[in-house]
């Protein structure tokens, strides 16, 4: 299985990520590499196998249920790079399109 | 005298602490006295720690059975007193606002965290070379790597500076770093150990895991870690499993020996270290059962398409937004996104968030992400019938000793290979302990790991135990334990 460079462009968009210039065909033989080697799961033989997603079959999960704890305004702002009135700040999210 | 005390088992310093042979300080300041101090500066096994905060948590530190007992906390797991990086520099400088739950408990029992452990950047990797501040040597031989992602905390453990680790395992970052430093490491069953304050890797396969120099002490441990938690969903609600009678030895057991596994692509000495411990085990009364078992290869190639696919989830909250880096020079929301995590995030981190952002995409959604989660129902019912056949396997921790830095980094797939033996653990959700049988002629640590059924932390302990008793390290150590008369109150 082999990435194209385009398709590596593609993944990278999805992810917000920036693969610069000089490092796309490296990024792309790695990536091919990892998929060829993955392609190891084709030799099992998976008909009738309902997939799963968590291991632990007979393990129940409890209610998910408020509990009324919650963190403060000022706490969760404590970390961001830039908040203001209460709010994290960020640059603009949409284009003023009648400036 | 003081620095020895580090030295001590973590029962054994806690008995002293309670029976005011040394002060909780006092107990917790040892390791990084004398010669701890210069390992440190050689292995740069931490990332975060300081006089005053260990100060402050050895006086605040309750009544229990942990008290004055000093733990390093591997730098993905919150603290409160700390920064919490995940050795990356999208998290810099990052203090959460809360402890993990596995936090509290450990300080609710009387530890102390005095440090956080350095790591592959957001636990991607197997060698604790990928972290942003720069990589972990092992104790043993400063050329070679500590394994990862918790090298930082195996060394640390392995050196002396704290009885103590956490760590996490995803696919084998606790047990595989502390078979290349010659400590114990358990993965507990999926679900016992509580996630909450833990930042997310790989949701479904992320465990917590403890590191210590002694099979005691990691039940000690989980006794106190163990059990559900209110904030973590997927802790399992019924008790924990009772870890009391971790020296009871293992007469009358089975364990399995799946010796295809390591009929190629095997150092020698990490085969002599298993045949050594199987020959351990049957001598104090377990029987060995033969039989083959699905090659590592495919756990392998099902874990780097569920762990990559949910890493791509779980790391999409890291846009420089809410913590952590943001990237100065961002005119709109998209770029600041883009820049943002360019810049913030390591090669590893990048390379496994394309791949799972490819396997979840659409059009090979059904080819990759469908077929690993079919894959990974398959692998846990190869380990439910191998568990019919015996009461825990036996197997490697790791296909080599500790390699050199340098020697897997510009290979990915091959620094993937060197969990081949443990992330099996991960994708069926059972317990895994790696023990120390030793070192090789080089001097390096070799190790094996026992896997069990799914609340076997009791029986993988009471294995590691006969292991550690049988083991020629492990005598020394045992005789510490029994034989080390504490002074009177000084």
């Amino acid at each position: 299985m082999t990435i194209r460079r385009e398709e590596v462009e593609r993944i990278a968009e999805l992810a917000r990520l920036e693969i610069p210039e000089s490092g796309m065909e490296r990024m792309a033989a790695e990536l091919s590499a990892v998929l060829d080697f993955v392609g190891a799961l084709n030799r099992l033989d998976l008909t009738g196998r309902s997939p799963t997603s968590f291991a632990p079959v007979g393990a129940p999960l409890r209610a998910d249920e408020p509990n009324g704890r919650r963190l403060d305004v000022e706490d969760a702002l404590a970390m961001a790079p830039e908040s203001e009135a209460g709010c994290f700040l960020v640059p603009p999210v949409v284009e003023n399109l009648n400036p | 005298m003081s620095a020895g005390w580090a030295k001590l088992s973590a029962r054994a310093l806690a008995a002293a602490v309670r029976s005011e042979a040394v002060e909780a300080e006092a107990a917790v300041e040892s390791g990084w006295e004398g010669p701890a101090a210069v390992w440190e500066e050689k292995v740069h096994a931490i990332v975060h720690s300081d006089r005053q905060a260990r100060a402050a948590g050895a006086l605040a530190a309750p009544e229990g059975p942990l008290r004055g007992v000093p733990v390093v906390v591997k730098d993905n797991l919150c603290t409160v007193d700390y920064p919490t990086t995940c050795c990356s520099k999208i998290l810099a400088g990052y203090h959460p606002p809360y402890d993990a739950t596995v936090v509290r408990r450990l300080r609710a029992a009387g530890g102390v965290v005095t440090a956080k452990g350095n790591m592959d950047e957001f636990a991607m990797g197997s060698s604790t070379e990928f972290s942003c501040y720069g990589p972990t040597r092992n104790p043993f031989d400063l050329d070679r790597v500590p394994g990862g992602s918790s090298g930082g905390p195996a060394a640390a453990v392995a050196y002396g500076l704290a009885p103590l680790g956490l760590g996490s395992d995803t696919g084998g970052s606790v047990r595989q770093p502390a078979a290349f430093c010659g400590v114990f490491g358990l993965k507990p069953t999926y679900g016992r150990l509580s996630r909450y304050g833990l930042v997310a890797f790989g949701s479904s396969l992320d465990q917590v895991g403890i590191f210590a120099r002694h099979a005691g002490d990691v039940a000690l441990t989980y006794a106190a870690l163990a059990g559900p938690d209110p904030y973590d969903a997927t802790t399992r609600l019924d008790p924990a499993p009772d870890v009391k009678g971790w020296d009871r030895g293992v007469e009358g057991l089975t364990f399995g020996w799946p010796a295809n596994l390591w009929a190629e692509g095997v150092e020698a000495d990490v085969i002599e270290g298993l045949e050594r411990a199987a020959e351990w085990l049957e001598r104090a009364g377990a029987r060995r059962a033969s039989f083959e078992f699905l090659p590592g290869e495919y756990s392998v190639a099902t874990y780097y398409l569920v762990a990559t696919a949910e890493a791509s989830s779980n790391l999409a909250r890291f846009d420089g937004v809410r913590y952590g880096f943001r990237h100065p020079d961002s005119p709109d929301v998209r770029a600041l996104y883009t820049r943002t995590r360019s810049e913030g995030f390591g090669p590893e981190v990048q390379r496994r968030i394309l791949l799972g952002t490819y396997a979840l995409s659409a059009g090979y959604y059904d080819a990759y992400y469908l077929t690993a989660q079919k894959a990974r129902a398959l692998i846990r019912d190869e380990y439910r019938t191998a568990f019919g056949r015996c009461d825990f396997m036996l197997m490697p921790a790791a296909p080599t000793l500790a390699f050199r830095l340098g020697e897997k980094l510009a290979d990915p797939l091959a620094m993937y290979l060197s969990d081949i033996f443990t992330i099996g653990a991960n994708l069926a959700g059972i317990p895994g302990l790696s023990v120390p049988v030793g070192r090789s002629a080089a001097g390096l640590p070799r190790a094996v790991q026992v896997l069990g059924p799914e609340d076997a932390e009791p029986l993988l302990l009471r294995a590691g135990r006969v292991l550690e008793v049988q083991g020629e390290l492990g005598r020394l150590a045992a005789s510490h334990e029994t034989e080390f008369a504490w002074p009177t109150k000084r």
